[in-house]
C-alpha cells in the first residue's frame, strides 16, 4: 500500500499537468491554427492573453511528477530518463522556446515581429506534448527495460503505438484550450470569439476521440497482452468512463456549458491514466514491480508526509489564484493606486540606536564566527551578521525614505 | 574513508563523453544560478519598497516596486525555464546517481517542488493584482515569495550538501543502498549551514549590485532624478551591506571545507604535500609536478586560515590517489577569481557605508559609479566561480568518496548533439532577451495601465 501512494500521487499530478497544463500547450496550437481572417488575430492575441497569470504555477506539475517519481522510484526513473533520453530533452528544448516566446511578446512592435515570436511559441507547444505523450506511449507499451540506457533510443518512442499517444496529447490539449478559450470569452461577453473557439473546441474533441481510439487500436497491434488487460477485468470500467465523460463533454460545449465540460474532461483524461496504471498493475516496468521498485520504508513515508503537508499548503492558494483569475478580476480595469492607509512619515525607529545595534551585532558576528572556533558560537555568529544587515540597511535607508526628495 | 564505493543500482555505462556531460550540467547550472540569485532576494527589495509606499504615500515607491515586479516575475520565469531544464538533466545526464541515491536526496527536490509551486502561484497572484487586490493585501501576497524564494534554495542546497557531505544511508558491500534516512540525510548535515549561509548572502550581493550597476549606467547617460536615485540607493545599500559580511562568512565555509573535504581545500591552494604552516599563493599555476608557478607566496597564511594555528597540517593532494584528485587548476583559478571579486566588492560595500556614516548621502565620485557598473557583472562571476569551486572541486565524485561522477553518468548515446542543441537554445534566447531588454529600455517611462506578463523597461 505505501509503496502504492507515491504512484498514485505522480498519477494524479500527471493528469492534472496534462489537464491544467496541456491547456496551456493547446493555446499554442491555437496560434499557429488561428486561420488567416481578420478574427486570426484577435484568437491569437485571446490565446496568448488568458494564459497570463497561471502559466507557471500550470508547469510545475511536471516538476512535481518528475521529483516525487525519482525520490520514491529511483531505480525506474534512471531507467526511463536513460532510455527515452531523445523524447524527454526534445520536451525539455520545447519547454525552453515556450516560456522564452512567451516573454518575448512583449517587445514584439510590428505584426512580423510577433507572428514570428507566435510560431516559435506554437511550434514548442505541439512539439512538447508530442514528446511527453511519445514517452509515456513508450513506457505503457514495455519499450522501456531495467538499465542504464537499456532501451532502444528511437524505436522505444518512435513507432505507432507510441506516436500515436503522441498525438492523442496534442489532440487533448487543443481541446481542452480550446474550452478553457471559449469559456473565456463567453465570460467577457465576446459572441465572436466564443464561437470561434467553440467550434473548435468540437473540432479537437472529435479529433481527440478519434485519436484515442486509433491509439487503443495501435496499442491492440503492438501490445496484445497491455490492449487486452485495457479492455477486459479492472481497467474496463476506467476505459467505460473516459469514453463517456468525452462524449457527455463534447455535449456540453455544444450546449455551452463549459465549466462543467472542462470538469467533464478532466475526468475522461483522469480515467485514460487510471485505466493505464490498473491495467498494468502491479508492474511498472518490464520485470520490474512497483514494490520492488519503491524506495525504503522511510523514504515512501517521508514522501507522503511532504505531498501531503505541501498539498495543504498549495491547493488552497492554487483555489485561490483560479478564483481570482477564473473571476476576470485579472483582467478587469485596475483601481487608481492610493496608499490610503496612511500618509504620515514613517516613524523615526531611533536611527541612532539602529546603528549602535547593527555594529554591536557585526562585531558580535566577527567574534564567534570568525575568531571562535566551536559550533555553537558559529551559530550565535551568524545569527548576529544576518541581524547585522537588516539593521544597518534599516539605519540607512528607513531615515531617507520618507523626504521629500530622498537619496541625494 | 569509506572504502565501499557504489556502483549503482543501474550499470555504470561506458560514456565516451563524460567531460561534455558535465560541461552541459555546468553550463546548465552556470545559466540558472543568476537567477536563483534573484529569486532569494528580489521579492524582499520588491516588498521593501511597496511597504515604503505603504507608509509615506510617495507614489515614487508605487512607481519602483511595480517596475521591479515585472523584472522579478520575467526573471522567475525564465528561471522555470531553466530550472525545469536542470531537473530534466538529473535523468537525463546522471540516470544512475538519481536511480541509486533518489530515494536518499530526491525529498529535498519534492520539497523544492512544492516551494516552487506556491512561488508560481503566488508571484502570478502578486503581479497581476497591482490596483486589483487592496494595497494590503497585495502587499501580504508577497511574503509567500519572499518564503518561497527561500526554502526552495534552502532545499536546493540540502541536496548540494549532502553530494559533499553524505550521510543517512548505508552501503552494503554489494553496492547497495539501504537504511535510508532522507531526513537525516538532507538537514542533520553539518555542511549544508555554511552552504546556505553562503548561497543567501551571495543572492543579495548580485541583486543588490546588477540592480545598482544598471541606474549607475543610467547616470553616467544623465538619468539621475529622484526615481534613479531611488532605484540605486536601495538595492546598493543591500549589497554594500551583504558583501563584507560574504567575507566573514566565505571564511567559516573554508574553515569547514578543510575539515571535511581536505582534498578539495588542497585544490583550492595548489598544496601538494601535506605541510605544517603551509603558507598561500595569490596567483600563478599549478604545474604537474605539484608546484605553484608565478605566484606569490604569503607564508603560514593556509595553516592561519584553515586552522587558526600558525604551524597546523594542511593535507596535500598527495594524501589520496591521483585519479582521486579534482582538476586543480580550474579549482583554484575559480576560487582566487571569487575571493578577488569578493573582496573588491567588500571594499567598494565599505566605502559606501564610509561615505555613508559621515555625509549622510550618496558618493559622489565618477570613479565609484563607475566601479558600480562594473560590479554588476563581477558578483555573478563570483557566483559562478564560487559553485565551480564547490562543484569541481568535489570531482571525481558525484557523491563525495561514494559514487563516481564517472559511474553516474548515463550510457545514452548522443550527448555532444543535446550539449550543442542546448547551448545554441540558451544563446538563442539570450540574444531574444537582450534584443527585447533593450528595446524596452527605449519606451517611455510611465506605469502601464495593463500589465503584462513579460517585460518591462527597467
Amino acid at each position: 500500500m505505501l509503496q502504492a501512494l507515491p504512484l498514485v500521487f505522480v498519477l494524479v499530478g500527471l493528469t492534472l499537468y496534462t489537464v491544467l497544463g496541456g491547456a496551456d500547450f493547446g493555446a499554442g496550437f491555437w496560434q499557429l491554427f488561428a486561420g488567416g481572417d481578420a478574427r486570426a488575430e484577435r484568437i491569437r492575441e485571446e490565446a496568448h492573453h488568458s494564459m497570463g497569470p497561471v502559466w507557471e504555477a500550470n508547469h510545475v506539475w511536471l516538476v512535481f511528477v518528475l521529483t516525487v517519481f525519482w525520490t520514491s522510484y529511483p531505480t525506474a526513473f534512471g531507467s526511463i530518463a536513460s532510455t527515452l533520453a531523445i523524447p524527454l530533452f526534445i520536451a525539455a528544448i520545447g519547454i525552453i522556446f515556450r516560456g522564452a516566446a512567451y516573454g518575448l511578446r512583449p517587445g514584439a512592435v510590428t505584426a512580423r515581429e510577433s507572428g514570428r515570436i507566435d510560431t516559435v511559441f506554437a511550434v514548442s507547444s505541439i512539439l512538447t506534448p508530442f514528446a511527453l505523450g511519445a514517452a509515456v506511449g513508450a513506457i505503457a507499451t514495455d519499450r522501456v527495460p531495467v538499465g542504464n540506457a537499456a532501451g532502444n533510443m528511437w524505436t522505444s518512442w518512435l513507432n505507432p503505438a507510441a506516436i500515436s499517444i503522441g498525438v492523442l496529447a496534442v489532440a487533448t490539449s487543443a481541446y481542452l484550450a480550446a474550452v478553457y478559450l471559449a469559456a473565456d470569452s463567453a465570460r467577457d461577453g465576446d459572441r465572436e470569439l466564443e464561437r470561434a473557439f467553440r467550434v473548435r473546441a468540437l473540432g479537437a474533441g472529435v479529433a481527440a476521440g478519434a485519436a484515442a481510439a486509433v491509439a487503443l487500436v495501435l496499442v491492440e497491434v503492438d501490445n496484445h497482452e497491455l490492449a487486452h488487460s485495457l479492455l477486459s477485468g479492472r481497467a474496463l470500467p476506467a476505459v467505460i468512463v473516459s469514453a463517456l465523460a468525452g462524449t457527455a463533454t463534447l455535449a456540453l460545449v455544444y450546449r455551452r456549458r463549459y465549466k462543467p465540460a472542462r470538469y467533464g474532461a478532466a475526468l475522461a483524461v483522469a480515467a485514460v491514466v487510471a485505466g493505464w496504471a490498473l491495467g498494468r498493475w502491479p508492474t511498472i516496468l518490464p520485470g520490474l514491480t512497483v514494490d520492488q521498485a519503491a524506495a525504503g520504508h522511510d523514504t515512501l513515508v517521508a514522501v507522503v508526509v511532504v505531498v501531503l503537508a505541501g498539498g495543504l499548503i498549495v491547493f488552497p492558494a492554487l483555489a485561490y489564484l483560479f478564483r481570482l483569475e477564473l473571476s476576470g478580476r485579472f483582467t478587469g480595469a485596475e483601481e487608481p493606486a492610493s496608499a490610503s492607509r496612511s500618509q504620515s512619515r514613517p516613524h523615526r525607529l531611533g536611527p541612532r540606536l539602529l546603528v549602535r545595534t547593527a555594529a554591536a551585532c557585526l562585531v558580535a558576528g566577527f567574534g564567534f564566527l570568525t575568531v571562535a572556533d566551536a559550533a555553537w558560537a558559529h551559530v550565535i555568529g551568524v545569527v548576529a551578521l544576518l541581524a547585522f544587515v537588516p539593521l544597518a540597511f534599516c539605519a540607512i535607508v528607513i531615515p531617507l525614505a520618507g523626504e521629500p526628495e530622498p537619496f541625494t | 574513508m569509506s572504502l565501499l564505493l557504489a556502483s549503482g543500482s543501474l550499470a555504470p555505462a561506458q560514456q565516451h563523453y563524460l567531460l561534455q556531460a558535465r560541461q552541459m550540467q555546468a553550463m546548465s547550472f552556470a545559466v540558472h544560478i543568476p537567477l536563483v540569485a534573484f529569486a532569494i532576494a528580489f521579492p524582499v527589495l520588491v516588498l521593501f519598497v511597496e511597504g515604503l509606499w505603504l507608509r509615506t504615500g510617495d507614489s515614487l515607491y508605487l512607481t519602483l516596486a511595480r517596475r521591479w515586479s515585472r523584472i522579478m516575475v520575467a526573471l522567475f520565469a525564465v528561471g522555470v525555464i531553466t530550472g525545469t531544464v536542470l531537473s530534466f538533466e538529473m535523468g537525463l545526464l546522471w540516470p544512475n546517481f538519481t536511480g541509486t541515491f533518489g530515494s536518499v536526496f530526491g525529498l529535498g527536490f519534492a520539497i523544492e517542488g512544492f516551494s516552487f509551486f506556491v512561488e508560481a502561484i503566488f508571484i502570478g497572484i502578486y503581479v497581476y493584482g497591482w490596483g486589483r487586490l487592496s494595497p494590503r493585501l497585495h502587499l501580504l501576497t508577497g511574503i509567500p515569495i519572499v518564503i518561497t524564494g527561500f526554502t526552495g534554495s534552502w532545499m536546493v542546497i540540502a541536496v548540494n550538501a549532502w553530494m559533499n557531505h553524505p550521510s543517512g544511508f548505508r552501503l552494503q558491500p554489494d553496492g547497495k543502498v539501504v537504511d535510508v534516512n532522507p531526513w537525516k540525510a538532507l538537514f542533520s548535515n553539518s555542511y549544508l549551514w555554511h552552504e546556505l549561509i553562503h548561497m543567501y548572502i551571495a543572492g543579495y550581493i548580485v541583486t543588490g549590485f546588477v540592480l545598482a550597476g544598471i541606474y549607475a549606467l543610467g547616470r553616467s547617460r544623465g538619468h539621475w532624478g529622484r526615481y534613479e536615485r531611488t532605484a540605486l540607493a536601495i538595492p546598493l545599500t543591500v549589497a554594500a551591506l551583504a558583501s563584507p559580511v560574504q567575507v566573514l562568512v566565505g571564511d567559516w565555509a573554508a574553515r569547514d571545507v578543510a575539515t571535511t573535504q581536505p582534498t578539495k581545500l588542497a585544490a583550492f591552494e595548489g598544496l601538494y604535500q601535506t605541510t605544517s604552516g603551509a603558507g598561500e599563493h595569490i596567483g600563478g599555476w599549478y604545474t604537474s609536478d605539484g608546484q605553484i608557478k608565478g605566484g606569490i607566496e604569503i607564508p603560514h597564511l593556509l595553516s592561519l586560515l584553515s586552522f587558526h594555528s600558525w604551524n597546523a597540517t594542511v593535507q596535500g593532494l598527495d594524501a589520496v590517489p591521483a585519479n582521486d584528485r579534482p582538476p586543480v587548476n580550474v579549482v583554484r583559478f575559480a576560487f582566487q577569481t571569487m575571493v578577488g571579486i569578493g573582496t573588491l566588492l567588500a571594499l567598494l560595500g565599505v566605502l559606501y557605508v564610509v561615505v555613508w556614516l559621515r555625509r549622510k548621502r550618496l558618493p559622489e565620485s565618477k570613479w565609484f559609479y563607475r566601479s558600480l557598473v562594473a560590479a554588476g557583472p563581477l558578483s555573478v562571476v563570483a557566483l559562478i566561480s564560487g559553485w565551480v569551486v564547490t562543484e569541481v572541486g568535489r570531482q571525481p565524485w558525484v557523491v563525495y568518496n561514494v559514487m563516481r561522477t564517472a559511474d553516474a553518468v548515463t550510457g545514452a548515446s548522443g550527448i555532444p548533439v543535446g550539449y550543442a542543441t542546448l547551448a545554441l537554445s540558451y544563446v538563442v534566447v539570450g540574444i531574444g532577451l537582450a534584443w527585447v531588454l533593450l528595446r524596452l529600455s527605449r519606451r517611455p517611462l510611465d506605469v502601464p495601465a495593463e500589465p503584462s506578463p513579460g517585460l518591462e523597461p527597467v
